[in-house]
């Protein structure tokens, strides 16, 4: 006992490196990503002022940022429409792909039969069928839906195959002779050791999910960002083209970030590094 | 307790055996794991089993565990024949901790207790204890990456102790720690096992330690595996660690266990 006590005096080498400050950080972080966006702006604008390009061919950013300021409203509205699409899409994909990839997963079978056909099923272009969706289902809301959930449902229900299956087979024996029953190691090792690969899938989806939505507007719709963009193209306001660009891009960036948070919160334990 | 392989084919099982096995052969395909291992195992006897790498050694846990059913031959756990039994009557320490990275040190401890129902909170305040009593007190709250090397070993154990099953099998417990460390762990370990009897079934590749923690040692061979030797252990507990692993008693062992490695 006397042995066992006195080792508890032993301070733990706890692996703790003195994080750098947080201003520091950021801008480490932050710092050369922003330093090239604000070049290539600059480079642009003055190439277009120097080359005197028609702002018809080519907006300099300078008119883009005028061009935002002055169809704001106009922008946010449409804006509105594409973010419903693209959430209502994404977040049905992650359920679908969640839910199918658990599917899968239980199931030998369906994994057996079903898995090279969704691979394969990924070589039909989706863009192509957002047409058909039109005719199917209208020129409002769903449509769309669907091409968003198409984009983004085939990096999710891989992840979470790819996670669920690439489990430590040595966890599942530890816990077997812990008399872990099939629904305890799912719940507390394969479920959550997937996690990190589900949330990779789910990053990659949510930078598709606003393009998705965007397709599904171009095949036939009556507003939203790619709606505005037809517009403008059709009415060489291409400082508006540019306009929604910069809207869309925001939006994918947004999802992207939103889902890069929640994964953080989530998974904390799998944070390497800064 | 005679050596390997000379074991009557019907031997009454008494009550005091923990885990007999008999004419236990292993094959993967082409390649012979283990051959006719015969073994018995009397309850809260702790034997130690030494061999080269791929010698079958893990397999044999494996075997006992219940994780596979070897070709031929029959392992019992006192009563418990089949492979879902035995899994029912052992938990295994494996070599790598493999605490859950999510979960706390007293979680990961728990979870042997969460698996068989028990909600978070209760299996929490059943494992605390342990944590008091085995010199952890304080780390419950820990998440493994901020744990020592031997600290996480320590939580692996806790967690196989609190699996409650009264056999347990541990595969190379200590291999990865550095050689200071594992000392220190196999003080630790011994003293865990004078409060906690249990029947321990251990596997090593390191001599020493299997003659200082147990009371017999089973010395196998290259592949295919095979019990070459079995060599009777049992040091005071009242000697110190430098005097017993000083001692002409121990460097004999050790030796006879040398030899019969081929080392």
């Amino acid at each position: 006992m006397s042995k066992v006590m006195s080792d508890q005096s032993t301070p733990p080498d706890v692996a703790h490196e003195r994080p750098p400050s947080n201003a520091r950080r950021i801008l480490q972080r932050f710092g050369p990503p922003a330093l090239v966006v604000v070049l290539t702006l600059a480079v642009w604008e003055i190439v277009i002022k120097i080359l005197d390009v028609p702002t018809y061919i080519w907006a300099p950013p300078s008119l883009i940022a005028q061009t935002i300021q002055e169809n704001f409203g106009d922008l946010i509205g449409h804006a509105g429409v594409t973010l419903k699409e693209t959430l209502v899409g994404f977040l049905s994909a992650v359920a679908l792909g969640l839910g199918f990839g658990l599917l899968l997963h239980f199931s030998t079978w369906s994994k057996r039969s079903l898995y090279p056909l969704l691979i394969a099923s990924q070589s039909i272009p989706t863009v192509v069928l957002a047409p058909v969706f039109v005719l199917v289902l209208g020129f409002g809301l769903w449509p769309k839906v669907a091409v968003v959930t198409l984009f983004c449902f085939f990096p999710i229900v891989v992840g979470t195959i790819d996670g669920l299956s690439s489990v430590d087979r040595e966890y599942i024996r530890m816990m077997l002779t812990l008399d872990a029953t099939r629904m305890g190691i799912f719940r507390r090792v394969e479920f959550p050791s997937a996690l990190p690969q589900i949330f990779t899938g789910t990053r990659v989806a949510a930078t598709y999910a606003a393009i998705g939505a965007v397709f599904g507007e171009w095949a036939g719709s009556e507003s939203g960002l790619g709606w505005q963009m037809l517009q403008a193209k059709g009415r060489l306001d291409t400082p508006l083209v540019f306009a929604d660009i910069v809207f869309i891009t925001a939006m994918a960036l947004a999802l992207f970030g939103a889902v890069s948070l929640v994964e953080r919160l989530t998974i904390p334990w799998a944070r390497k590094g800064g | 307790m005679a050596g390997a392989g000379v074991w009557p084919t019907v031997a009454a099982v008494t009550p005091t055996t923990a885990i007999e096995l008999r004419a236990v052969h292993q094959r993967f395909g082409e390649v012979v794991a283990l051959v006719d291992v015969n073994l018995t195992i009397d309850r809260h006897e702790r034997v130690g089993i030494v061999g080269p790498s791929g010698c079958g050694k893990s397999t044999l846990l494996s075997a006992i565990a219940g994780l596979i059913q070897p070709n031929e031959g029959t392992i019992a756990i006192e009563d418990a024949i089949t492979p879902d039994e035995r899994l029912r009557r052992c938990a295994l320490m494996p070599q790598r901790d493999l605490l859950l990275p999510w979960r706390t040190a007293i979680d990961n401890a728990a979870i042997a207790v969460e698996n068989r129902g028990v909600n978070k909170r209760d299996a929490r305040d059943r494992t605390r204890p342990l944590f008091e009593r085995f010199g952890l007190a304080q780390f419950e709250e820990r998440t493994p990456a901020e744990l020592s090397g031997g600290m996480r070993q320590r939580v692996a154990f806790l967690r196989t102790l609190m699996a409650e099953k009264d056999i347990l099998l541990l595969d190379e417990p200590f291999a990865a720690l550095d050689s200071i460390t594992r000392s220190q762990m196999q003080e630790w370990l011994l003293t865990a096992l004078d409060q906690e009897p249990r029947t321990v079934v251990l596997v090593t590749h390191d001599v020493d330690e299997a003659l200082l923690l147990t009371q017999r040692v089973v010395v196998m061979s290259a592949r295919p595996g095979r019990v070459v030797r079995t060599i009777e252990t049992d040091f005071p507990r009242d000697r110190s660690r430098r005097e017993i692993v000083t001692s002409s008693e121990f460097t004999s062992l050790k030796e006879s266990a040398l030899e019969a490695l081929e080392l």
